[in-house]
């Protein structure tokens, strides 16, 4: 076991890269879907992870559920290293992460009832002790979730978006995860809706002392919910920091441009917007340089020929054309 | 003159289980020139209210309203040729998800020039030479060689850029975006939504914005209707809407919102949106209102003023809190039953 307050997640220059074929007769390319990121979470803590389509976030979330395995970089799931473990290790330290996933209206089973798909995860483990108490412990997450008990013999049909997520969830504490990846959890969801799921979401981080992983492309929810903020761009991070210092004094031009094109409820706030020319490159050729120099209102030469690293100190950022200007 | 008069459009359903009603008496009126937003969770009926507009509702689908024009023309007694004539050319509309509006099997130049030869009649080379015109109207980098590409081969925002080519080849004066960037990333989401309002700056067309989303709503429309399980709650500026909302529901959904909140807990709307067969017999969000009382559960609930956003309630709140003041005679209030836990 660790100290108290030491990482339970902790990810040092992660790599992943996939190779595709480009026809019979052309070499197979190289896609990096991520590229060298790190970042640790504590327990109790939210770490967001921000960024389009395209930017590699899923494919981080698949990492971090050992869905994936890097192709470099080291990942470490309570204090033990994932990358070189096998067996057995692997499958206890699969128990310690679980995800949510964006559509709750594809990840439910629907030939299951509820009480089957919250017992699935203890059965496959060989959890949970006899058949009446898996039964038991099913019963109880519905309730810690703000489901009823009599919801447990129905089908996923039955029930609405937001409860369905609130399932979900549950399926996913089943086994008392110390991490939890929540794919874009609340955005296929009504605004009324949105806000129960996320006090739910909160009110679990609390009860159990969960270390989140929230992917999201919403900034005004992670806004109000993450402790740190990482953003992506093209699988490369672009910032990387405490929730407030991104927010208040974003260094990297795409958080910016992001920030600006996030509309606020707020029709009296006239603010300038950064209007991003173009759209993501591809992956297959990604750009010389800074990969956002193509879209970037500050690039200059340099950005064009050599690739920013991650500066600063708790608060870091990949940008020559913001560096200087930021020191301290 | 307004370009678009709608006074209580109904439109049900015949299903197998009953007659459902997704919309109930809406009235709409949008000016040229004008930016209206209509917000609603799903199923509230905001997009087939708009369909019925448009006539593309199934035959299951019964339309009924007292007025229903376009520049003067009653819409509900078009016979389909002189609808032709009018969808399509006066009237446009851009769907949610781009990907699938698209037919995948011809190319991006022959869907474009599909209405240009069906409204306006324009030759071969005429139509390419528009086509490209509007291409590069809606921001498609070298458009000569996009009228060759397939829909496939396009990206979410190049796509939904082609849908809006399309819906305004033959400048529309009514332009109805059917949650236009609901599919889109946040930066290209911006450049959409830029795009349309400077359409309308420089065409003079009317816009209405259909939506979820309230930040799409405070930063691009001038006036919102608000719906909620097929009725119309609230209409108001945009402006006083977000400065004082009077429906409950209004308020409930400003709360909501994680941009508004100033704890960790949001304030959030207990239950949910009522269906086909648990529709309550007064007011239809009395089950989850704050406010609600009495009165609220047992009688439907008449238009207020102007000036209170025409609420669909009986004590529209002014500030944040209710107006017994406001009650129609004979219904007596009484203090309101916390609902929420």
């Amino acid at each position: 076991m660790t100290a108290p307050d030491a990482p339970v997640l902790e990810a040092r220059d992660l790599h992943r890269t996939y190779q595709v074929s480009r026809g019979m007769f052309a070499p197979t390319a190289d896609v990096k879907a991520v590229a060298g990121i790190s970042f640790s979470v504590r327990p109790g803590k939210t770490l967001a992870v921000v960024g389009e389509s395209g930017s590699g976030k899923s494919t981080l979330g698949r990492m971090l559920t050992l869905i994936e395995t890097p192709t470099d970089g080291r990942l470490a799931i309570d204090g033990i290293d994932v990358t070189g473990s096998t067996g057995a290790t692997l499958k206890a330290l699969r128990r310690k992460v679980q995800m949510v996933f964006q559509n709750p209206y594809g990840s439910l089973n629907p030939r299951q009832t509820i009480a089957d798909t919250l017992e699935e995860p203890l059965l496959v483990n060989g959890m949970g002790g006899s058949a009446d108490e898996r039964r038991a412990a099913a019963l109880d997450m519905l309730e810690r979730v703000g489901l009823r008990r009599e919801h447990a013999r129905r089908y996923p049909h039955m029930f609405s978006g937001g409860q369905r997520q609130r399932i979900a969830i549950a399926r996913a504490l089943m086994l008392r995860p110390k991490i939890l990846v929540l794919d874009e959890p609340v955005s296929a969801l009504d605004v009324s809706v949105r806000a129960q799921v996320l006090n739910l979401i909160s009110d679990l981080q609390t009860e159990f002392g969960l270390a989140y992983v929230f992917i999201s492309h919403d900034l005004s929810v992670v806004r109000h919910i993450a402790d740190d903020v990482l953003v992506m761009y093209l699988g490369r991070v672009a910032e990387y920091g405490p929730r407030d210092a991104i927010f208040a004094d974003p260094r990297h031009p795409y958080t910016r441009a992001l920030l600006s094109a996030t509309p606020v409820a707020d029709p009296t706030a006239r603010k300038e917007r950064i209007i991003l020319r173009g759209e993501l490159p591809s992956p297959f050729s990604p750009p010389p340089g800074c990969v956002f120099n193509p879209r970037c209102p500050l690039a200059f030469d340099r950005c064009r020929r050599e690739r920013p690293e991650l500066e600063g100190g708790v608060h870091q950022a990949a940008c020559f054309a913001t560096a200087h200007a930021s020191v301290g | 003159m307004p370009l678009l008069e709608i006074e209580n459009l109904t439109v049900e359903f015949e299903t197998r289980s009953g007659l459902f009603r997704a919309v109930d008496r809406i009235s709409l009126t949008v000016n040229p020139r004008e930016i209206v937003a209509i917000v609603g969770e799903s199923g509230s009926g905001k997009s087939v209210a708009m369909l019925a507009v448009m006539g593309l509702l199934p035959k299951t689908a019964r339309v009924t309203a007292d007025r229903m024009t376009f520049e003067g023309r009653d819409l509900l007694k078009l016979t389909s040729s002189e609808r032709r004539r009018i969808i399509g050319k006066d009237v446009a509309m851009i769907f949610q998800e781009p990907m699938t509006s698209l037919n995948p099997c011809f190319t991006v130049g022959f869907q474009l020039g599909e209405s240009l030869a069906t409204h306006l009649g324009l030759g071969r080379a005429e139509r390419k030479r528009r086509s490209i015109e509007l291409l590069a109207q809606v921001g498609i980098p070298e458009p000569e060689s996009r009228l060759a590409a397939f829909p496939h081969q396009l990206s979410g925002g190049m796509s939904q850029r082609v849908m809006i080519a399309i819906a305004i080849a033959c400048s529309p004066k009514l332009l109805i975006a059917d949650e236009p960037t609901t599919a889109l990333d946040v930066t290209i989401q911006a450049q959409i939504l830029d795009l349309l309002v400077s359409l309308r700056d420089k065409t003079g067309m009317g816009l209405v914005l259909i939506t979820h989303d309230m930040g799409v709503v405070a930063e691009t429309s001038e006036r919102v209707v608000v719906q909620y399980a097929g009725q119309q709650v609230e209409e108001a500026t945009t402006r006083a809407l977000f400065a004082d909302p009077h429906h409950p529901y209004t308020s409930a959904l400003l709360a909501a919102l994680p941009e508004r909140a100033r704890e960790r807990r949001l304030p959030s709307i207990p239950g949910m949106v009522p269906g086909q067969f648990d529709r309550p017999p007064g007011c239809l969000f009395a089950p989850r209102c704050d406010f609600a009382f009495e009165a609220c559960r047992t009688t439907p609930p008449v238009r207020a003023r102007a000036d209170l956003g025409f609420a669909l309630c009986h004590t529209p709140l002014v500030g944040g809190r209710p107006t017994p003041q406001n009650l129609p005679k004979g219904v007596t209030f009484a203090e309101p039953g916390k609902v929420s836990a």
